[in-house]
C-alpha cells in the first residue's frame, strides 16, 4: 500500500486468448504492466470474453496467460502446456457489469466474502471490512443489503470487495454501462483515483471513448475479436491509423482519398476538396480523417490573405446545415463535412455561428488506412 | 407419515446435489441424458416405477441379493421398501424444482464467488443455494407431498402389510375396501389437513420470494 515504497514488485501481465466466436474468431494478444490498459471496441466483439479468459470464468480453445506480480511469475493458463488455473487460485479481481454482489448478504459480509475464502481470523476480517469500508465510503452501511443501496454505492461495495482481496490484477468489465449520466461522471473520477494508487495491473474494458480516454494510460482497439491498434491512449486519439480505429475515437469527417503528391491529397468524398497535409503519404493510405472540432473559422479578409498558398485548407461555408445541442453548434457544410463549434455565452442565434470559411490545417488531417 | 418425513430428508439432499450435479456437466448431450433419467420416475406411471425397483430390490436379484445376503436385510416389503418407493417418486419434483431454481441464480454471482477465492463447497451452500432458498423450498414441499400420496410403486415394492408397510394412503385404500367408513374418514381428515399445510407453506415461500428477503 505504500506508494513511496521502494522495492515496488513488478507487475505484468501477458495474455494470448483464442476462441471461435458465434460469428467470428477471438484472437487478441495483449501485454500490459502497472496502470491501467482499456479495451475499446463495440459491443460484442470479445472484449468480455477476453477479460473473462484472463479471470478463469471462461474457457479459451487456446493461448496463454502468464501473470507476474507479488508471488512471482505464475503460468495462469496455457494450452500448449495444459494448464488452467482455477480462478480461485489467479488472484484475478473481476468488476461485472452489473456489479454482482451477492444479495443474500450485507454490505459487510459481501466485502468480507473473498477473505473468509482465505481462512482469516475474524478479527482480521472484521478489521479489514471495516478499512475497506471506511475508504469506499460505505461506513454507516455496513449492514445494509445490496437491494438498499444507490447504484454508486452498490459499485463501491463491488470495488470494495475486490480490494480487500488483495488481487494482482484487476480486471473492469463495462463499469460504468448500468449508470446514468450524471452519476456516471462523479464515479469516473472515483475510479481514476483508486486505478492511480492500485499498485497491480488493470485492464478495463469500455465502448465508451470519453471513459477509456479519461482511465487509461494505454488502449487497444478491438473489432470483430481482433486488435486492430494498441498505444498510448494520446497517440491514438492523435493519429488512429486506421478508418475503424478513427470511427471509434468519434472522428466524424472520414473521406476516401486520392494520392495526389507527397504532402498533397484529394478528398473523394467532400466534393474532390484537395488538401495540404503535414505528414508524408505513403502508399496504403486510403483514407483522410478530420475531427470536427479541428476546423478553423476564418472572417473573409483572413481567408483572402491565405488564399493562393498552398498549405490555406480552405473550405467556403456557403449555406450549410445547422443544429443546435446544448453546448455546442453541429453544422453540416453543403459537401458533407461535420463542424462542431462550441458555444460561448454571447452566441445564441445560429447566424452568429457561421464563418464565411473555415480552415483545416494541414496537421489536422489524419491519414488512414483501411475502409 | 414416519415415510414421508423420512424420505422428505433424503430427497431434498439428493434432489438439489443431483441438481447441482447435472448442472456443473458441461458436455450438453450427457447433461440431457441425465436429465432425463432422473426425471423418469416422474413421467412414468407409478406401478411402471415400482415394477423397476423391484426389479432392483427383490430377493432374487443383484441389489436385493446383496444386501440379504451381506447384512442380512430384506428390502423389498419392508419398511426400507416405503421410504424407497417415496424417495423415488417425490426425487424427480425436488430435482426439478431445485434445478429451476438453481438456473434463475445469476450465474455472474457464482462467477464472481470464484475470483474472490470462494471453493466450490461454500459457492454451492452461500451462493446458490442460499439464493434460490424459495424455489427450492417451494421444490420441497412439493416433494413432501408427493412422499405423503405415494400409492402406486409402494403397493408393488413394500406392499400393504399392516403396521410395517401400510402408509396412510394404504391404510385408507384398505379400510375402505372393508368397509370401515369411519377408520377411513380419519386418515382422509389427516392427509387432507397436511396437503392444506403444505399449499400454505408454498405460497408463503413464493410471498417471500416476491421481495420478502429484502425487508
Amino acid at each position: 500500500m505504500d506508494r513511496e515504497g521502494g522495492n515496488r514488485e513488478k507487475f505484468w501481465l501477458e495474455a494470448r486468448v483464442r476462441r471461435q466466436l458465434k460469428d467470428f474468431l477471438l484472437d487478441v494478444e495483449l501485454e500490459t504492466g502497472r496502470g491501467c490498459l482499456g479495451i475499446l471496441g463495440p459491443s460484442g466483439c470479445g472484449k468480455s470474453m477476453t477479460l473473462k479468459s484472463i479471470a478463469g470464468i471462461a474457457a479459451p480453445e487456446s493461448g496463454r496467460i502468464v501473470l507476474e506480480g507479488r508471488q512471482g511469475r505464475r503460468v495462469l493458463y496455457d494450452s500448449a502446456s495444459r494448464v488452467n488455473m482455477r480462478p480461485q487460485a489467479r488472484g484475478v479481481g473481476y468488476l461485472f457489469q452489473n456489479y454482482a454482489l451477492f444479495p443474500n448478504m450485507t454490505v459487510e459480509e459481501n466485502i468480507g466474502a473473498g477473505l473468509k475464502a482465505r481462512r482469516l481470523s475474524g478479527e482480521e476480517i472484521r478489521r479489514r471490512t471495516g478499512e475497506m469500508a471506511e475508504r469506499f465510503g460505505l461506513t454507516g452501511l455496513e449492514k445494509r443489503y445490496p437491494a438498499q443501496l444507490s447504484g454508486g454505492q452498490q459499485q463501491r461495495t463491488a470495488l470494495a470487495r475486490i480490494m480487500a482481496y488483495q488481487p494482482e490484477a484487476v480486471l473492469l468489465d463495462e463499469p460504468f454501462s448500468a449508470m446514468d449520466a450524471h452519476l456516471r461522471e462523479r464515479l469516473r473520477l472515483e475510479l481514476l483515483e483508486l486505478l492511480r494508487d492500485y499498485e497491480g495491473v488493470s485492464v478495463l474494458v469500455t465502448h465508451d471513448r470519453d471513459e477509456a480516454y479519461q482511465l487509461c494510460s494505454r488502449l487497444v482497439f478491438m473489432d470483430q475479436g481482433r486488435i486492430l491498434a494498441a498505444c498510448p491512449t494520446k497517440e491514438l486519439f492523435l493519429n488512429p491509423g486506421t478508418c475503424r480505429a478513427a470511427r471509434m475515437t468519434g472522428c466524424k469527417n472520414i473521406s476516401r482519398i486520392e494520392r495526389l503528391g507527397e504532402y498533397r491529397i484529394r478528398a473523394l468524398d467532400w466534393g474532390g476538396l484537395e488538401l495540404a497535409v503535414s505528414r508524408p503519404v505513403s502508399g496504403d493510405v486510403t483514407a483522410a480523417g478530420i475531427r470536427a472540432h479541428d476546423l478553423l473559422p476564418l472572417s473573409g479578409e483572413e481567408a483572402a490573405a491565405l488564399k493562393g498558398r498552398p498549405e490555406a485548407n480552405l473550405v467556403p461555408v456557403g449555406r450549410p446545415k445547422v443544429s443546435e445541442m446544448p453546448f455546442e453548434w453541429y453544422v453540416t457544410l453543403e459537401n458533407g463535412l461535420w463542424w462542431k463549434r462550441e458555444k460561448s455565452i454571447h452566441m445564441h442565434a445560429a447566424g452568429d455561428v457561421l464563418p464565411e470559411y473555415l480552415r483545416i490545417p494541414p496537421e489536422a488531417v489524419m491519414l488512414l488506412r483501411g475502409e | 407419515m414416519r415415510t414421508a418425513s423420512l424420505s422428505i430428508l433424503i430427497t431434498f439432499f439428493l434432489g438439489i446435489f443431483a441438481a447441482w450435479g447435472v448442472m456443473s456437466i458441461k458436455n450438453r448431450l450427457w447433461r440431457f441424458v441425465w436429465d432425463g433419467i432422473l426425471t423418469l420416475p416422474l413421467v412414468l406411471p407409478p406401478t411402471v416405477a415400482g415394477f423397476f425397483l423391484l426389479y432392483i430390490f427383490g430377493v432374487k436379484r443383484p441389489v436385493g441379493q446383496f444386501f440379504l445376503d451381506y447384512f442380512s436385510v430384506k428390502i423389498a416389503f419392508s419398511w426400507g421398501a416405503t421410504v424407497i418407493a417415496a424417495v423415488t417418486m417425490s426425487f424427480p419434483l425436488m430435482y426439478r424444482s431445485a434445478r429451476g431454481a438453481f438456473e434463475q441464480v445469476d450465474p455472474d454471482l457464482l462467477a464472481a464467488a470464484r475470483t474472490l477465492g470462494m471453493g466450490e463447497w461454500t459457492i454451492f451452500w452461500k451462493v446458490l443455494l442460499a439464493n434460490s432458498i424459495p424455489g427450492v423450498a417451494g421444490g420441497g414441499i412439493l416433494a413432501f407431498a408427493r412422499g405423503l400420496g405415494e400409492f402406486g410403486a409402494t403397493s408393488m415394492i413394500a406392499g400393504n402389510i399392516a403396521g410395517r408397510t401400510r402408509t396412510l394412503p394404504m391404510a385408507v385404500y384398505s379400510e375402505v375396501a372393508a368397509g370401515n367408513m369411519d377408520t377411513a374418514f380419519v386418515y382422509v381428515a389427516v392427509i387432507a389437513a397436511v396437503a392444506f399445510l403444505c399449499i400454505l407453506l408454498m405460497n408463503a415461500a413464493a410471498w417471500r420470494a416476491g421481495g420478502g428477503i429484502h425487508g
